[in-house]
């Protein structure tokens, strides 16, 4: 199943960028250099261009692994793949900082509650959490930062996510009873209860 | 002036985080420096689960992430490895996720090959490699792990893999040690194999950021240990370090700590940039109810 969803996702990945690249389209470039860029990787892999066959099978060309180390399937994956999507992941922190300055605003109690959590989780992650409250005495050692983030992560947020996952499952099961007993006749496209 | 901070244009923070993030890269890099770590519980929990197995018994290393989780979370994966192999357990990778398997030669590479060379492929440690299916394949390999794999990541047949013979479903391994960037992750190892078999399967796992507040509620009975992005790995580096490092422990397990430094000034930024941006705020309204 696994495999014809491939060749369906395959399919239809050749189908919308050829009628893109045909129509010469707004960002058409964009998807030749798609095109190619997958038609290149799916070659090299696929028929395992530039692998050397394996030591204990020589007599077989294509015994090799296509993802030996100097084979042009190798190279995408270490020169371009590997850094492009790196970058890609990388650049959430510059987004983030953006965003931290120009949306977060402490506008009311909820959004002050929100922000103070907010600089304990942040503090709390690095060192400078227990640099700054390390001087606290043992009895309110609780009120350390670092202590604080793991009360935060292992009490609220535990019960927000329990409660939210007990809500989505409550919504399943009563979906599907009503699926189930022909009171919610939605999906057959009748679009009445 | 603060006209001109309400206004700030977005290239100067971006620069003012590549600054932030690689002054520190520079200053740990060359002097070679780490913040301490303190290791949390849930770090000690997950170094525990490890630590209290007995030589020979076999873990199931699923790494289920991708070059652009690699930053975060290949830290911790490297950390594992060699945990485990330090205890003398017999490894077994395999991967959810379509390039888990390149995850999986880099840290063979990294800790097995250069560290400890005298661990035989077949009989320490195999690859098993990627199967797609996402929570479809630990549902079946759950009860039957033949039933899926067939060959390992060579293609060798897996019954004349010495190592493969007393393993015939998960639940023959000791332990399920999880490196997860998404789906299928943590989650689905959790759902499809711990819950219906938490008699028999034992799970810890690291993850980003993001997932660990999802990853919470199931902790400690589905979830042993967790470690929580590259904070969590810090922490169970200094722990593995500080057991099995040795005195000039080699800095590839030091990784995670040394990110820590980074992290630390970007999120004080982050902080300076949010205590900013409401002085503002507080300035324009007094001026606007003026």
């Amino acid at each position: 199943m696994a495999a014809i969803a491939f060749i369906l996702g395959g399919g239809n990945l050749l189908k919308i960028h050829l009628k893109k690249v045909s129509d010469q389209g707004e960002g058409w470039a964009y998807s030749l250099i798609t095109l190619v860029a997958f038609l290149a990787t799916l070659s090299f892999g696929l028929f395992k261009i530039g692998v050397h066959p394996n030591p204990m099978y020589a007599d077989f060309p294509w015994s090799g692994e296509y993802r030996e180390m100097g084979s042009p399937f190798w190279w995408i994956y270490e020169y371009a793949f590997k850094p492009l999507t790196a970058t890609m992941f990388s650049m959430l922190a510059f987004y983030i900082a953006s965003a931290a300055f120009r949306a977060f605003r402490a506008k009311n109690i909820e959004a002050i509650l929100l922000l103070s959590t907010a600089f304990i989780i942040l503090l709390g992650r690095t060192f400078a959490g227990v640099f700054l409250t390390s001087w606290f005495p043992e009895s309110i050692s609780g009120l350390r930062i670092e202590n604080l983030t793991v009360y935060i992560m292992s009490v609220f947020n535990t019960a927000g996510n329990r409660a939210i996952m007990i809500g989505i499952a409550l919504g399943i099961a009563s979906t599907s009873l009503k699926v189930l007993l022909g009171v919610d006749r939605s999906y057959l496209g009748s679009g009445e209860e | 002036m603060l006209d001109k901070l309400a206004n700030l244009d977005k290239r100067w923070i971006f620069l003012m985080m590549l600054i932030s993030v690689s002054i520190p890269i520079f200053i740990i890099g060359k002097t070679g420096k780490t913040f301490p770590e303190v290791p949390s519980k849930l770090a000690e929990d997950t170094f525990n689960a490890i630590e209290q197995l007995n030589e020979g018994d076999p873990v199931l290393l699923s790494f289920d992430f991708d070059p652009a989780s690699e930053g975060e979370l290949g830290p911790m994966a490297t950390a594992f490895t060699k945990h485990v192999c330090e205890k003398k357990l017999k490894l077994y990778f395999m991967a959810l996720w379509p390039v888990g398997p390149q995850m999986i030669d880099d840290n063979i590479a990294k800790v097995i090959k250069s560290d400890f060379p005298q661990l035989v492929y077949g009989e320490d440690y195999v690859n098993l490699g990627f199967k797609s299916g996402n929570e479809g394949v630990i549902k079946v390999i759950v009860t039957d792990i033949r039933e899926l794999y067939s060959t390992d990541d060579k293609g060798t047949n897996i019954n004349d893999i010495p190592m493969m013979k007393l393993i015939h479903s998960v639940q023959d391994f000791k332990l399920i040690i999880n490196v997860s960037a998404g789906y299928a992750g943590t989650k689905e190892w959790v759902q499809y194999a711990v819950t219906p078999y938490s008699d028999k399967i034992q799970l810890v796992a690291g993850c980003t950021g993001v997932q660990a507040p999802l990853l919470y509620p199931y902790i400690p009975r589905q979830l042993r240990g967790l470690l929580g992005a590259i904070k969590g790995a810090a922490e169970y580096e200094a722990l593995v370090v500080e057991n099995y490092g040795g005195k000039y422990p080699d800095p590839k397990y030091l990784e995670g700590q040394r990110r820590m430094g980074p992290q630390l000034v970007a999120h004080i930024l982050i902080i300076i940039l949010i205590i900013l941006a409401n002085v503002i705020y507080a300035f324009e309204k007094k001026k606007g109810g003026q």
